[in-house]
């Protein structure tokens, strides 16, 4: 059983790569050697730190196992002549095989055949010939070329390349890089060249020369450090995207704490943390409240700061940055949101539908349809519409343009700065939302009309033009508008049906793309946050797509009703009334049942009943009780259930046969106003499937 | 305490000791030292180079008035090329810090993802932005691409923020703080160009003039660049002035910056002068390969 220590050194990969490109090295790694045959008890182990990815194979096989392999040739009878003496056939297959001709054998199916023993191949052979290929095709946004055009691609500059089978050197070359055994420590706190026996002797050689090569041992040292370093009364704000982002940057990370004047701490909560977190990648420190200090942890790629020049550099940047803050905010305060709207005019939206301006009219125009058909009152409406106009404003301010991912939040805060009404505020703050699949809607009407207002007028504007996205194209991020639109239509329950919103859009020309793609994001949300079954799904649209929330209303009941034992037979029943239409071969007219032409007994009893029941289910359906509705239907079942074994539907006689198909098409009209019964899935699986 | 002038010149005596020419600024306006000839054409080719120089850059948007202490409408690069990039750039960059007095390893230094790209050059490259203790001190670029054209050998291309440096060599909180020299401050120097260009660049600069005067450049570029395409003899081919076209070129990209600024410029223009532009640059660019290929051939 060998060890393979491969490590790739190189010049600083970008944090957000790391994670993808460890899990990649270990999976290519491993499907190699699976294709190699020497995968059997093999266990796999991957690091890495910003300048090395380094993979650690223990019990792989010295070699290959040997195998034999059979070769099958020619027929007896091509293969030899009357006399029995070979054919030119058996020659070549012979000189193709590698062996003499007398060396063949006849095989039980009655032609020649030859077993040749293959060697297995050395592990160090096959490795120095697949590593090279291995690592050339991690894959990586954005890869370059640091030698001449045409040479290999990688994120950043291979350097050197530790490569050791059993502590002997695995020889290959990658960009010019030949594998060896030096490997390099921390960029300043270690030395290098050093030279690695194995696999415990590299590990003991990084850690003296300040590399942690276990990220779970870095990122616990940043915590504890951090956690260390806070005076009592203070907690760290956890942020694990950012804490990933620090394990990935430092070889050796050191925690510090630093602090700010507390005068800064008037600027807004999300300036302050915007600062912090995601320029200067700190952590923020909160009292026991939850209230930000004015304090923060740095982390260092350093073996600590005894000195403090460290921690007051970190000050120094950060005062800085809040100075900076501090002078836009009360720049931009000199000219308010509403003296801003013709600057918008100077701002592009998208190349093609103008600037901000142009999209602000878009919106309002949205928003306005949107208002009417919500019916809000004239209050609510005007503040709706206020915010719309004012929404996009703060794309011209000093703080946006420093900190575009405080867009909206931004306008919300300066709005309310600025005395206008908290809910206009609150619209603006919100009206970027939600940013995720799990992200928070607005919290007010007025937010989500102007979310849905910008996201339908874009959608609307887009399909105009055509650029509806394809394929993995999607610059705009039309999808996530779409899911958006879905999300605060479904979880906010606005009662606007799917055509409104397509007419809100102005999508033009496009309206049925449109409404095809917005109809795709509401099937899955349905499934996706829904959580409801594909078949209960499909159901509730086949009977109607046209209003979302009456979409989620009748799927809740579909899910709730579906479950006791007669829905399985009545979607059996349902199924088979289905098939005996699409296969009766003829058109089918719904309605106009002629009572004289139905059989007594089993088929008129059910047409009463279905009389009956049909009324029923219409009043239910009428005030919305939909699994009350569904639950009328449940009463047909055995008159149902004797109608089929009783009656023939495709009888002889033409007119009592269309008389029969007319009734069973006029049902499952009459029935399917909920829920479509035949695409329900008969097995009676639970509605919800989490 | 080192002064500006002092970092300057340490670092320009170490970057010499690596084998580069120590370059004098371009003459040109320009908004970065990457737009210079000695960066924009060298890197083109397989000719090996190896530069280093202060290049006063002119970002008409950014500047300040002179009220902001870390902006400013003009800030002095250090650019340096090496091309080919050295196996251990990152190695030689980080002692030319250690140069100016800087122990890195007292110090938290990171070399953090930033690429470049550059709409009106035509050029993109990937590479860090260097922080030290939490600044961006240099900016560092492997090109990739320059004029539209894929580059036969990759440089690396370190562009020093030479006031943000001696902010924090000197621990000062303002640039106009800066002691150039023993007696005199950046601001002593440098604080009328602020407050005047600021004044030119967004209240004063006649749009109809400014205007005019791209057109004007943009077609003496154009009319160049067409005249390229039968350039004559080998020895006409030579002296064929490629470089002029250049200049031509980067005047279009500082006018275009002040009409920005300015807000002279609508957001349907915008796309379209960024356009212009680049077809200038990409036009250089390629015939300036083929001036030199030719030339090549012919010695």
């Amino acid at each position: 059983m060998s060890s393979l220590l491969l490590e790739v050194g190189t010049e600083e990969i970008p944090a957000r790569m790391i994670g993808r490109a460890r899990r990649d090295l270990e999976r290519l790694f491993v499907q190699e050697i699976r294709a190699l045959d020497i995968h059997d008890g093999v266990t796999v182990r991957v690091e890495a730190t910003p300048r090395r990815l380094t993979l650690f194979a223990e019990s792989l096989p010295a070699r290959q196992a040997d195998r034999v392999q059979t070769l099958t040739g020619p027929p007896r009878r091509i293969a030899f002549e009357a006399d029995g003496s070979p054919t030119r056939a058996a020659l070549g297959f012979a000189r193709k095989a590698g062996v003499p001709v007398d060396e063949l054998e006849m095989g039980a199916d009655g032609k020649l055949s030859v077993r040749r023993l293959i060697k297995g191949r050395q592990a160090g052979e096959l490795l120095a010939e697949r590593l090279p290929k291995l690592v050339l095709g991690l894959r990586f946004p954005r890869a370059m070329y640091w030698a001449d055009k045409g040479s290999p691609r990688f994120i950043r500059p291979i350097r050197w390349l530790v490569a050791l089978l059993d502590g002997e050197v695995v020889p290959f070359e990658i960009a010019g890089v030949s594998s060896g055994r030096e490997t390099f420590g921390h960029r300043r706190l270690g030395l290098g060249p050093h030279r690695v026996g194995g696999p415990d002797d590299y590990l003991r050689i990084l850690q003296e020369n300040a590399v942690i090569l276990s990220s779970d041992a870095r990122s616990q040292k940043i915590v504890s450090e951090a956690e260390a370093v806070l005076p009592a009364g203070c907690r760290l704000r956890r942020n694990e995207r950012l804490l990933k982002t620090l394990v990935y940057e430092t070889e050796c990370p050191a925690a510090l704490l630093g602090g700010f004047d507390s005068s800064y701490l008037s600027l807004p909560d999300e300036v302050l943390e915007t600062v912090m977190l995601v320029h200067q990648k700190y952590f923020a420190v909160e009292d026991e409240s939850g209230a930000l200090t004015s304090r923060f942890v740095a982390v260092a790629n350093s073996g600590g700061d005894e000195s403090g020049v460290i921690r007051a550099g970190h000050e120094r940047v950060l005062r800085a940055r809040f100075n900076d803050a501090r002078f836009f905010w009360n720049f931009d305060q000199r000219s308010s949101l509403s003296d801003r709207v013709e600057d918008l005019k100077d701002v592009t939206f998208q190349a093609s539908l103008g600037s901000y301006w142009d999209k602000t009219q878009a919106n309002l125009a949205a928003a306005a349809r949107i208002v009417e058909s919500l019916n809000l009152d004239a209050g609510a409406a005007a503040q709706a519409m206020r915010a719309v106009k004012l929404a996009k404003c703060d794309l011209t301010t000093e703080m946006v343009g420093e900190f575009p991912e405080l867009q909206g939040q931004v306008g919300g805060l300066y709005a309310s700065a600025q005395g206008e009404p908290d809910a206009v505020a609150e619209a603006i703050y919100d009206h970027y939302l939600p940013l995720g699949a799990a992200g928070r809607i607005p919290r007010s009407t007025a937010g989500r009309v102007v979310s849905l207002a910008d996201k339908l007028a874009t959608l609307g504007g887009m399909f105009e033009l055509g650029l509806m996205p394809t394929g993995s194209k999607d610059p705009l991020a039309l999808r996530r508008a779409a899911l958006s639109v879905v999300r605060i239509v479904m979880e906010g329950e606005m009662p606007l049906a799917l055509d409104r919103l397509v007419e809100v859009s102005g999508a033009g020309g496009h309206d049925s793309d449109l409404r095809k793609f917005l109809l795709e994001r509401l099937r899955h949300w349905l499934r996706d946050a829904g959580g409801f079954a594909a078949d209960v799904v499909q159901a509730v649209l086949a009977a109607s797509d046209e209003v979302p929330v009456d979409v989620l209303a009748r799927a809740q009941a579909l899910a709730e009703v579906r479950a006791a034992p007669e829905f399985g037979s009545l979607a059996v029943s349902f199924k088979r009334i289905r098939n005996i239409l699409d296969r009766a071969g003829e058109p089918v007219a719904s309605g106009g049942v002629d009572e004289s032409l139905l059989a007594p007994g089993a088929e008129l009893d059910l047409h009463r009943a279905l009389g009956q029941v049909a009324e029923r289910v219409g009043g239910r359906r009428a005030s919305r009780d939909y699994a009350a509705s569904l639950r009328e239907i449940a009463v047909l079942r055995p008159a149902l259930d004797r109608y089929f074994d009783d009656v023939l539907v495709m009888a002889e006689d033409i007119a009592v046969r269309r008389n029969r198909l007319a009734f069973l098409a006029g049902m499952l009209e009459a029935l399917s106003t909920v829920a479509d019964f035949a695409a329900i899935a008969p097995d009676a699986a639970p509605g919800r499937t989490r | 305490m080192l002064t500006f002038q002092d970092i300057v010149m340490r670092l320009k005596a170490y970057w010499a000791r690596q084998g580069c020419i120590i370059q004098e600024p371009f003459d040109c306006e320009v908004g970065a030292g990457t737009m210079c000839p000695e960066t924009f054409l060298r890197v083109l080719g397989t000719d090996p180079y190896k530069v280093a120089y202060v290049q006063p850059s002119r970002r008409p948007a950014d500047g300040r008035y002179g009220e902001n202490p870390n902006r400013l409408y003009k800030h002095l690069q250090l650019q340096v090329i090496l091309k080919p990039a050295p196996d251990d750039v990152v190695e030689l960059y980080l002692r030319s810090l250690e140069e100016i007095g800087i122990d890195l390893s007292a110090h938290d230094c990171k070399l953090e993802e930033d690429n470049w790209e550059s709409p009106t050059l035509g050029a993109w490259g990937v590479g860090w932005q260097v922080m030290l203790d939490g600044l961006e001190i240099t900016q560092f670029t492997y090109f990739q691409q320059c004029g539209g054209l894929d580059l036969e050998v990759v440089p690396a291309e370190l562009t020093y923020g030479l006031e943000r440096l001696t902010a924090f060599i000197q621990d000062v909180e303002s640039v106009y703080d800066i002691r150039w020299n023993d007696r005199w401050t950046y601001g002593h120097v440098r604080l009328a160009d602020e407050e005047q260009y600021s004044t030119y660049n967004f209240e004063e600069a006649d749009v109809d003039f400014v205007w005019k005067e791209f057109r004007l450049h943009e077609s003496e570029c154009q009319r160049l660049l067409d005249g390229y395409r039968d350039p004559g003899g080998p020895l006409e081919r030579r002296r064929y002035p490629l470089l002029a076209a250049f200049d031509q070129t980067l005047k279009c990209s500082h006018l275009f910056n002040t009409l920005q600024a300015r807000g002279a410029i609508s957001v349907t223009e915008r796309a379209q002068v960024i356009q212009r532009v680049r077809n200038l640059a990409v036009g250089v660019a390629a015939a300036w390969v083929d001036q030199q290929r030719a030339a090549a051939e012919a010695s």
